[in-house]
């Protein structure tokens, strides 16, 4: 059963990435099924350190480092995953899911439809997303509305260490494709994670600040930017609610749709690239199902349609920032 | 002397289950023949929607190979996969269900002709994307490493397959981590339109000697050779020597797909007639049963007249079966 963090009274407080690694061990050690495959995983724990002593724990043989082969090694996690294993691929940038992207889209993500619902796929895909960390055009994509777009994936954007620990663990279980992203920039981001066994289902959103005057849709790394604009706007007297999605597919409507219904504006924020983005897609759900209640056009906020670019004074301006988030409110809410 | 009696019944029992088991072949090669042959019929009288790659003219290579295999060993397939099908133990009725559309199917319908999967007999699918499959050939004999099983996982694919990345990428990790793999290069001469040789730089056989994975190039025609190179390279796999290359030379007697009629302008009329003649896998075998007296034009022609019947009735209930209900399209996109 799913609890909250305030629920438990838990005190504890770790990072995102420590979470994610939690998260991990505890399934290892639960189901023999579950393995790691990725590059760098084992005695370094990725780059990032998140995987950091679970070789140790669980050997070389559940925790393998694999060649620099992308599409390599997510096709071993989908026939692993086919034939009773429970894989957990690692792609250390989500970059370069794009190499991924035939085993993902055409093989993991149709095999159970194409078999007749005879075969299946539970392998978990994580990778990052984020930019701001000045690694330029090929190490700071957010590309979850790929794989948003592909019939038989779920996709899950976690923005808190409690949510990335309860939803990954959630994912392992799930018998279907799940790709993980993780924002490489909230890795040490802090936050309360009860100790102790909790899930959180795939496809319902948590309504992280409560308010009257707009809705703020967000996911992952914009969940936090959304949060700091809320605050700001206390000031200017504007109430901010804050969605955050969570996962994008399965994408909870409702909970958006009530959330807007009761605000009567909304901005769609999300770190992807705007254009045929996550933010179209909430946005066009927003219309759909809040059209009448609406007292100002929906708006989108997303990445920068460019290249991300490596100099820190052109890479910030690609993302929304509180700032811009908190303008844009003041303009919706005529303040 | 009692030792040596012994012995010599043993091995009278033996001969016996060995001619039993070449006209077994015989009836699997020819069964995937004239299944195809019928596969032909469906699209030219319009009973069948889209189309098909007939695998005419490759049967030993199916045969041979999957006869080397255990039930609950893996293969993955391709675009061409009727046969690979079929030798792995697929029953008629349902692929020709399947064939057609219908809710009888091996996949109720959804796959179609390339994507026709039994995880009962340990087929992990036929696959449209050329080389697709080469991923999950080896995550499949890792799970069987990881699990303790013995099995193992056969990767066919076809010369055209050569030229995907992820072929390589997997066989590098099948022979790093020694996974009970066996790939299986059917080289039946053409990347769909164009002859390999076109595409493919130097020897097929020396991209698995770059892995320092054990290689070999045969004549895929013979069905006894192959199943003898298919059956020592399965066993080693299994007893966990690692993965294995296979090159079978081999022939696709008819077009890409159906519909590639005029092929005239990627190979001759003669070269076909010249295969179809001399090199066909199951005249081939036919001949040798017949000089090694393990059959005669009669009992050929009786197992060819069975076969027959029993293609004609699958192809019946096929074309009898009905459609998926409409709501059915909804169903499967995620496992409940």
């Amino acid at each position: 059963m799913a609890v909250t963090a305030k629920q438990s009274g838990a005190a504890r407080e770790i990072t995102f990435g420590q979470a994610i690694n939690e998260a991990l061990a505890e399934e290892m050690r639960r189901d023999p099924r579950v393995f790691i495959i990725g590059e760098d995983v084992a005695e370094a724990g990725t780059p990032f350190k998140v995987l950091s002593g679970l070789v140790k724990e669980f050997g070389p043989e559940r925790v393998i480092d694999s060649p620099i082969s992308e599409a390599g090694i997510a096709g071993v996690g989908v026939g692993a995953a086919m034939t009773g294993m429970r894989p957990v691929v690692d792609i250390m940038f989500g970059d370069f899911i794009t190499l991924t992207m035939d085993q993902l889209v055409n093989q993991a993500a149709k095999i159970h439809y194409m078999s007749g619902g005879k075969l299946k796929v539970p392998m978990v895909l994580r990778t990052t997303l984020g930019a701001t960390r000045r690694s330029a055009a090929q190490h700071s994509q957010s590309l979850h509305a790929w794989v948003s777009h592909i019939p038989g994936l779920k996709v899950a954007v976690p923005a808190t260490p409690y949510d990335a620990k309860g939803l990954l663990k959630s994912a392992i279980r799930d018998d279907n494709p799940v790709v993980f992203f993780e924002d490489k920039m909230m890795y040490q981001l802090k936050g309360p994670v009860p100790e102790g066994e909790y899930t959180i289902p795939l496809g319902v959103a948590d309504v992280k600040r409560a308010g009257s005057d707009i809705t703020f849709v967000a996911t992952s790394s914009m969940v936090h930017v959304a949060l700091v604009a809320a605050e700001a706007l206390q000031q200017s007297h504007i109430s901010a609610e804050v969605v955050d999605v969570r996962t994008t597919v399965p994408l909870d409507r409702q909970t958006i749709i009530d959330s807007v219904k009761k605000t009567s504006r909304a901005i769609v924020i999300d770190e992807g690239y705007e254009r045929y983005g996550v933010t179209a897609e909430i946005a066009s759900v927003i219309a759909d199902g809040a059209f009448y209640y609406l007292d100002a056009p929906v708006k989108r906020m997303g990445a920068m349609d460019v290249p991300v670019p490596f100099s820190p004074v052109l890479e910030d301006q690609t993302v929304p920032t509180p700032e811009s988030v908190a303008a844009m409110a003041k303009t919706l809410c005529n303040k | 002397m009692r030792r040596a009696k012994k012995t010599k019944a043993q091995a009278a029992t033996r001969s016996a289950a060995h001619d039993e088991r070449w006209l077994h072949f015989y009836r699997q090669m020819l069964k995937i023949r004239l299944f195809e042959e019928e596969v032909n019929q469906l699209y030219l009288s319009a009973k069948m929607p889209g189309l098909a790659h007939l695998y005419i003219g490759q049967e030993a290579v199916a045969v041979g190979v999957c006869e080397a295999l255990r039930r609950d060993d893996y293969i993955t397939s391709t675009h061409r996969g009727h046969g690979h099908c079929l030798a792995k133990g697929a029953a008629l009725d349902k692929m020709f269900a399947e064939l057609l559309g219908k809710a009888a199917g091996y996949c109720r319908g959804k796959g179609g002709s390339m994507h026709i999967a039994d995880q009962d007999t340990g087929n992990l699918g036929a696959n449209a994307i050329v080389g697709g499959s080469a991923g999950i050939a080896a995550g499949a004999a890792m799970s069987a490493k990881m699990r303790g099983t013995d099995q193992v996982a056969v990767c066919f694919f076809g010369d055209g397959a050569l030229g995907q990345g992820l072929l390589y990428e997997s066989m590098n990790m099948a022979s790093l981590w020694k996974l009970p793999v066996v790939y299986i290069c059917e080289n039946n001469q053409y990347n769909e339109y164009t002859h390999f040789r076109e595409t493919t730089a130097g020897e097929v056989t020396s991209r698995a000697r770059a892995f320092g994975i054990p290689n070999e190039s045969i004549d895929g025609q013979d069905v006894r050779t192959l199943h003898a190179a298919a059956l020592k390279l399965v066993e080693q796999a299994r007893r966990g020597d690692g993965p294995a290359f296979l090159q079978c030379n081999t022939y696709r007697f008819h077009g890409h797909h159906v519909g590639d009629i005029d092929r005239a302008y990627y190979r001759s009329k003669k070269d076909e007639e010249e295969w179809k003649n001399r090199r066909d896998p199951v005249k081939l075998l036919a001949d040798w049963l017949k000089t090694s007296r393990l059959a005669d034009e009669s009992l050929l022609g009786r197992i060819e007249h069975e076969i027959a019947a029993e293609i004609k009735q699958a192809v019946n209930f096929a074309l009898d079966a009905p459609y998926p209900e409409p709501h059915e399209v909804k169903q499967h996109v995620y496992v409940e």
